[in-house]
Formats: structure tokens, C-alpha cells, sequence
């Protein structure tokens, strides 16, 4: 049986589409339990990717896809160690983040990302992995991580310059604003807008379609026309672990963590 | 042109449809944030609903430390 069910997300596949939902409470925020179910995600589609057409992923939460990184957990773990530990275990945590997107990235088959509500930061960066993204129109896309002191970590940046004109990726990072739907696709990050509650839909129909195709010619246009840019994904890795270390971003954090501020959210 | 009265009652108008609030125990000086019991992602909820319905992008950074409706109202007129 082609299933799965964990803490943070579950995964069926049927008829050659996997629908992976992501669902774990508030906001599918990505800390060690849903990085780790998606790593176990990517190495069990290997098994059966020859009879995979689409990958769906979508969110069973209310609030959105993703809220991005869980700030809390990274928080947490990050103050219960001493300096050295502490770096090192930030970077095994983004690297394992960068196998799984760069996995989703080059698979074989087609794989959609459903968006509604909240897609920020990690989130986001899971979406941008994929080939197409299917939005909400009450969804909302943003890298929030400069009010942290921090840049996207899990591949967002690279990949955000694949897909789109260099003056919206430094709108949207320099900015950390957030944008919605109908912007998002009027500058190419979303290919399809959704009616309220129906992005799984559309995205469900959309993968109707794809399956009617030939698996390698599929497989072969997807390499072609989606380059990964690894270069610039290494870099990512060492800039972010470079800023994680000053002393400026855990305080930042625990700025976050601590909040009650209303909007914490908003940078 | 909206006036700045009608902007503001389209607010409340449709942040009383989105959090199912009757209209009436809504005014425009009312900080919306404890008046409708909304957190963060409930404000961004409540951002996109504004810019769907005005055709307008409100960044989030020009809204930051707005509470009432008046004021939201005015910085979406700015935008208009």
C-alpha cells in the first residue's frame, strides 16, 4: 500500500498522482517532524517514481500551506546549546532541507503545489521547489526572514531568481512584505489562480491533464526547461549559516518567540 | 472616487462578512484586533479580502501598528 500517515503530514498515492498534506497545527511551521516525514516522503517515492505522474502538495490546515521554519523549535533548540553545537546542529537542519527540496526539484514526475492562506518563508520555499504552483486567490506569499537578520534558508532565493524578474525577488526580500495571490501571479511566481477553498481542485484537474503525457518525454521537458541552480544553493547554505551565528539573530528570535504583539508575523 | 466614509464602511462591511460579525456592532474606531478577536493570520486574512475587493496591494509595512478601521480605511484610500 502507497501511503502514509505521520504527526505532521500523510501521503496517498493513487492512479499515478501522490497527494501529499501537509497538517500539523498551527500552521504547518517546519521544524525537525515535518522535515523529517518529508524526507522519509522523498525517499519512499523513489520506490514507486516510474508509475508517478504528478506529486500534489497541499495543506489540511485552515490557516495556509506553510507559515515557514517553526521559529519556537529553532529557538529552543538553538538556546539549549552551547555555540559550537549549536551552529553545527543549524546547519545539519537546513542541508537536510535543501536534500529534500533539491529531491522534490529534480524528480521525475510533475509536482504541484496547492497553496491557500499563509505561504511564508520555508513554506514558500517548499512551494518554489515544485514546477507549478496552484494559488488561492486569498493566498498570501512572503520571505519574512530579513526581520530576523537571517536570509531564506531553504533554498528560496535561488530559486525565486529561476522563476522570476531579479526586481520582484528584492521587492519581496528586501521588503519582507507580503504579496497576495493575483499579484504572485501577474509577476510569474503562481500559474494558476484558484477560486476561495479550491486551489486542491484545480490542482487535482491540472494533474488529470498531466498524466495523459508520455513519462519521458514529461521527465526529460521538466529537466530541460527547470535547471537547478545547486552553485547558488551551496552559497545559500553558507550565507545563512553565516548569519545564523551572530549573536544579533538569537535575540531576534527570542524577540519573535516572545511577542505579543499582534501582528508578529508582519516584518 | 470613494470618499473616505465609504472606504471605511466597506471595511467594516466586509470585515464583518469575513469573521461573521454582525455589521451594526462594528464602528470605525473600534480596534478590530480585539473587537474581532483576530490574531496575525487573521489580519493577513482580512489584508487580502481588502486588496481583492479594491484591486489595490497594501503592503503589510504600511498597515503595521494600524488597530481601528478609520485608520485602515485611510491607508487603502492612499492607495486608490
Amino acid at each position: 500500500m502507497k501511503s502514509f500517515s505521520g504527526k505532521a503530514l500523510r501521503w496517498e498515492w493513487r492512479d499515478g498522482v501522490v497527494e501529499v498534506t501537509l497538517d500539523r497545527e498551527p500552521a504547518n511551521e517546519i521544524g525537525t517532524i515535518l522535515l523529517g516525514e518529508l524526507e522519509q516522503f522523498v525517499a519512499a517515492v523513489k520506490s514507486f517514481e516510474s508509475e508517478t505522474a504528478v506529486c500534489i502538495i497541499h495543506s489540511a490546515q485552515k490557516r495556509g500551506f506553510s507559515a515557514g521554519a517553526d521559529l519556537r523549535e529553532l529557538y529552543r533548540g538553538a538556546i539549549a546549546l552551547p555555540e559550537k553545537e549549536r551552529n553545527a546542529g543549524v546547519r545539519s537542519f537546513v542541508e537536510k532541507s535543501h536534500e529534500i527540496a533539491n529531491a522534490i526539484d529534480a524528480a521525475p514526475f510533475v509536482t504541484i503545489a496547492a497553496v491557500h492562506g499563509v505561504c511564508f518563508g520555508g513554506g514558500l520555499e517548499l512551494a518554489l521547489a515544485c514546477d507549478i504552483i496552484i494559488a488561492d486567490k486569498m493566498a498570501r506569499f512572503a520571505f519574512p526572514e530579513l526581520r530576523l537578520g537571517l536570509i531564506p534558508g531553504f533554498g528560496g532565493i535561488p530559486r525565486l531568481k529561476r522563476d522570476l524578474g531579479n526586481a520582484f525577488v528584492r521587492d519581496l526580500l528586501l521588503t519582507g512584505r507580503s504579496v497576495n495571490a493575483a499579484r504572485a501571479q501577474t509577476v510569474g511566481l503562481v500559474a494558476q489562480l484558484a477560486g476561495e477553498g479550491e486551489a486542491l481542485k484545480v490542482a487535482r484537474a491540472t494533474a488529470a491533464q498531466i498524466t495523459k503525457f508520455d513519462a519521458t518525454t514529461r521527465a526529460v521537458a521538466k529537466k530541460f526547461i527547470k535547471p537547478i541552480p545547486y552553485a547558488e544553493l551551496k552559497q545559500e547554505v553558507e550565507i545563512f549559516c553565516g548569519l545564523f551565528a551572530r549573536p544579533a539573530v538569537l535575540a531576534a528570535l527570542k524577540k519573535f518567540v516572545e511577542s505579543t504583539d499582534a501582528m508578529p508575523y508582519l516584518p | 472616487m470613494r470618499t473616505l466614509d465609504q472606504t471605511t464602511q466597506e471595511v467594516v462591511d466586509l470585515a464583518s462578512k469575513h469573521f461573521n460579525v454582525p455589521a451594526g456592532s462594528l464602528a470605525p474606531s473600534d480596534d478590530f484586533f480585539k473587537k474581532l478577536g483576530i490574531d496575525s493570520l487573521q489580519a493577513l486574512e482580512l489584508l487580502s479580502r481588502l486588496e481583492n475587493h479594491f484591486g489595490i496591494e497594501l503592503p503589510d509595512y504600511e498597515v503595521q501598528g494600524v488597530s481601528d478601521f478609520r485608520t485602515l480605511a485611510e491607508r487603502i484610500q492612499s492607495r486608490l
